[in-house]
């Protein structure tokens, strides 16, 4: 069989014009915002050159909310109404919080569905609303510096964080008003930083060594697409660990461990924290503390802060050793290491790593900034500012996903480290006659039983028809999106019954919570709503009219007969006509009914990119066969 | 395109065990590049819902192919045998009894001061048995004969038993560290 070569399609001759889109790091202690300018990635300062937004927010009566460095000053003196490592209560229940197992400053208030809101003057405040503070912050930053309206932005999340705490950071940006292009995991976004992108092939691992947690992910690049072979780490493990490692031998070295007060534990960790930002530079450090009005000095050598932390250090090698292996590589494989988080500054742990690998390491980019620029990086290409470009990242789900079985038993559906999207579908039957109903508890984690998972949702599956027991068979379908949120389908297949059902996490915000706080916070009247919801509804029609035209440019020639063109064409004028207008409603309507005809189009589209891709390798592949 | 069509034809690759892994990673690539919702994220709702939806199915395909034991199940799904939740095969009571055998010697490696060494040889000794049932199963496969699809069956049955005791030595080898 002759095998047709067909060229790339050319570039939408649609005149090209460059989007404003930026990439945020929503950290635990600090946060960042970066862009792409003049083919350059690089982080927006505020007003007075400062890079890092702390993640601190503090609220005051009138509706008047600080966010950053400000707010930071105020975190112990006005503890309850200044909220600080937010992403840390993001996706939790009021029982995790409670589990945390340190006193946090502030005052919880239960809603119904058990998640965490915190009591300021200024009312209730739910972590997604703290976040949503934050963001406001940074992309208000970023539209003053670029003199624009954004398109999008990545937000980056840690490669471990779960379907509620993912679908947390989403409604954040909802809340802030911001149209997120994706959630992207933090090591993905860092090794884009690098560049590594730009390389044909190789085995990526980035460490990523924070204030509190630690996560480590091996990546695999080829051609311009990177997949997350698997990624691991220690959630309770970090820089601060250090500190508390030092402080207590501190402790000891000026014999105070009996006269321990709040306040001299603090300074402890205070000192001892300065002490480990010497030794990076230092050979020796000196640490002078204050005990009952007296002072008392202690030296501290590199060897002694090395052999303290030593098997902290240690605890991160075997989990790269562990991430590794379940990536199904050896260590020699690993060309790249990328290094991400302050605590990566200390010498030993770059030692360690380095010595583990026999390779030198990534380091020269401020390992703080890293993941916001890999994020922006990623955000000029998901705008479409980069039609030509290669990248592809590719993520895994970080945990397991299943569902609560008879006697307390969680069955997997969907393994770790499965690449998304996905959708996975499980069947189940009933299990007494004339039952009419079915529960369905989904949980995430790797252990055996229910109480040792984290519970994602839960719903009842009505109207099931009564049978035997045992004779209905109701198919569940999973869906994991590329950002890594669960949507689940269910089935009565003898009957044909659906229910689909949108999964909001267990402690997450319900669509109306989302949409009465976003009313809340327009503190304009109706009018002002109305003009918003008009000018959604235009930019949503010149997307779709824009995408069809470019569409049919490059395959209406192929795809289409000539009838079916001229529909779509007379279609796409009515809908600019009714753009033109300016009512919202019939704007919707429009988008919808030019979509719902554009369908088949699209469908066909899609399978003929499965053909050329497909296509390029045929004749080689001829060639190896005779 | 149905979206429900073969694995193999929707990958453009041969109905076959014996598939090239590379040509496989390859192909995966490509379809990625085309098909996954990234490439839509600044075009309409309905392309990106559309997309995910087959990224979702390539993903399933290459994830059921890429193993040894899943390509060997879905080659039997193909040739309606259902060895997934159908456990019905009868195995020989030599090769259970051998089964039992190989999960003591686990256990009495586990209780060892230093199990590295040993284990490793364990891991290696059920590879290269794992490898070995993937000839048969090829060979079998290749007949095709009703024949030799039950003995293909009964084969598959066996790798399930080898590969659940390949993850219980990953398990122990996690414990370890």
């Amino acid at each position: 069989m002759a095998l047709l070569q067909i060229a790339e399609p050319g570039q939408s001759s649609l005149p090209h014009q460059h989007r404003l889109a930026v990439g945020i790091d929503l950290g635990t202690t600090n946060s960042l915002v970066a862009t792409v300018r003049s083919g350059e990635a690089v982080t927006l300062p505020d007003h007075e050159g400062r890079h890092l937004l702390p993640s601190v927010v503090r609220y005051l009566s009138e509706d008047k909310v600080v966010v950053g460095a400000a707010a930071r000053e105020y975190a112990s003196s006005d503890a309850y109404n200044t909220i600080v490592s937010v992403k840390r209560l993001m996706g939790r229940g009021i029982k995790d919080v409670a589990a945390f197992g340190e006193v946090l400053p502030y005052e919880f208030e239960e809603d119904q569905g058990g998640m965490p809101f915190i009591k300021t003057v200024a009312g209730a405040k739910s972590p997604v609303e703290v976040s949503a503070d934050i963001l406001k912050v940074l992309v208000q930053r970023a539209e003053e510096s670029l003199k624009g309206d954004l398109v999008g932005a990545v937000i980056t999340v840690p490669a471990y964080f779960d379907d509620a705490q993912r679908q947390a950071t989403k409604d954040a940006a909802t809340l802030a008003n911001i149209n997120v292009l994706r959630l992207l995991s933090e090591p993905t976004a860092a090794a884009v930083a690098y560049g590594l992108d730009q390389k044909d092939e190789g085995v990526i691992l980035v460490y990523d060594l924070g204030g509190g947690t630690f996560d480590v992910s091996v990546l695999r690049l080829t051609k311009g697409v990177f997949e997350v072979l698997a990624t691991g780490g220690d959630s309770a493990l970090g820089g601060d660990d250090f500190d508390r490692a030092l402080a207590e031998w501190l402790a000891t070295q000026a014999d105070v461990t009996t006269a321990m007060t709040a306040g001299l534990s603090r300074q402890l960790m205070e000192q001892a924290r300065e002490a480990k930002e010497q030794l990076t530079v230092d050979d020796n450090a000196w640490v002078n503390l204050q005990i009952a009005g007296k002072e008392v000095s202690v030296a501290v050598s590199k060897t002694q802060f090395d052999e303290l932390i030593s098997t902290l250090v240690d605890k991160t090698v075997r989990a790269c050793k562990r991430v590794v292996r379940d990536a199904g590589l050896s260590l020699d494989d690993v060309q790249d290491i990328v290094m991400v988080g302050g605590s990566t500054r200390v010498p030993l742990v770059r030692k360690r790593v380095e010595v583990l690998f026999g390779r030198p390491l990534h380091v020269d980019i401020d390992p703080d900034r890293v993941v916001a620029i890999g994020a922006a990086i990623q955000a000029d290409v998901l705008a479409g500012n980069k039609p030509d470009s290669e990248m592809l990242l590719l993520d895994v789900i970080p945990l397991s996903l299943g569902l609560e079985t008879m006697g307390g038993l969680v069955e997997k559906v969907i393994h770790r480290n499965t690449s998304i999207p996905v959708a996975r579908a499980q069947e189940f039957t009933t299990f007494q006659d004339g039952q009419t109903a079915m529960a369905v508890h989904i949980l995430q984690g790797e252990r055996e039983l229910v109480e040792d998972c984290r519970s994602l949702a839960r719903f009842v599956l009505q109207g099931i028809p009564p049978m035997v027991a045992g004779a209905a068979k109701i198919r569940v379908t999973f869906q994991v999106d590329a950002d890594g949120l669960l949507g689940v389908e269910a089935k009565e297949l003898s009957t044909g019954i659906e229910s689909s059902i949108q999964v909001k996490p267990s402690y997450g915000l319900s669509d109306g919570q989302i949409a009465d706080m976003l009313k809340a916070s327009y503190s304009s009247a109706e009018e002002d709503k109305a003009k918003r919801f008009l000018r959604e509804q235009k930019v949503d029609a010149d997307r779709l009219i824009s995408a069809l035209e470019q569409a049919i440019v490059i395959d209406g020639q192929t795809l289409l007969t000539a009838d079916e063109r001229n529909v779509l064409e007379s279609e796409i004028a009515i809908l600019k006509e009714i753009k033109e207008n300016s009512d919202a409603r019939k704007i919707e309507l429009g988008v919808e009914h030019l979509a719902k005809i554009s369908d088949e189009f699209a469908s066909r589209r899609m399978d003929l990119n499965i053909q050329r891709a497909l296509q390029g390798h045929s004749i080689q592949e001829i060639e190896e066969i005779t | 395109m149905d979206i429900q069509q073969n694995y193999f034809s929707f990958l453009g690759l041969p109905e076959s065990y014996n598939i090239d892994l590379q040509a496989l990673s390859a192909r995966y690539r490509e379809l990625q590049k085309t098909l996954h919702p990234d490439r839509f994220a600044h075009l309409s709702e309905r392309e990106k819902r559309m997309s995910v939806q087959y990224t979702a199915y390539l993903n399933e395909a290459v994830t059921a192919l890429k193993s040894p034991l899943g390509r060997a199940q879905y080659l039997l799904h193909l040739n309606g045998i259902d060895t997934i939740s159908d456990a019905s095969v009868k195995l020989e009571p030599a090769f259970l009894f051998e089964q039992m055998a190989l999960r003591d010697d686990l256990e009495d490696i586990k209780a060892l001061v230093s199990p590295e060494e040993a284990l490793g040889l364990f891991m290696d000794k059920v590879v290269g048995q794992l490898s070995e049932y993937q000839q048969a199963f090829s060979d079998c496969f290749e007949v095709g004969d009703v024949d030799s699809l039950k003995m293909a069956t009964t084969i598959v049955r066996k790798m399930q038993f080898m590969v659940k005791l390949q993850k219980e030595i990953e398990l122990v080898e996690n414990e370890l560290d």
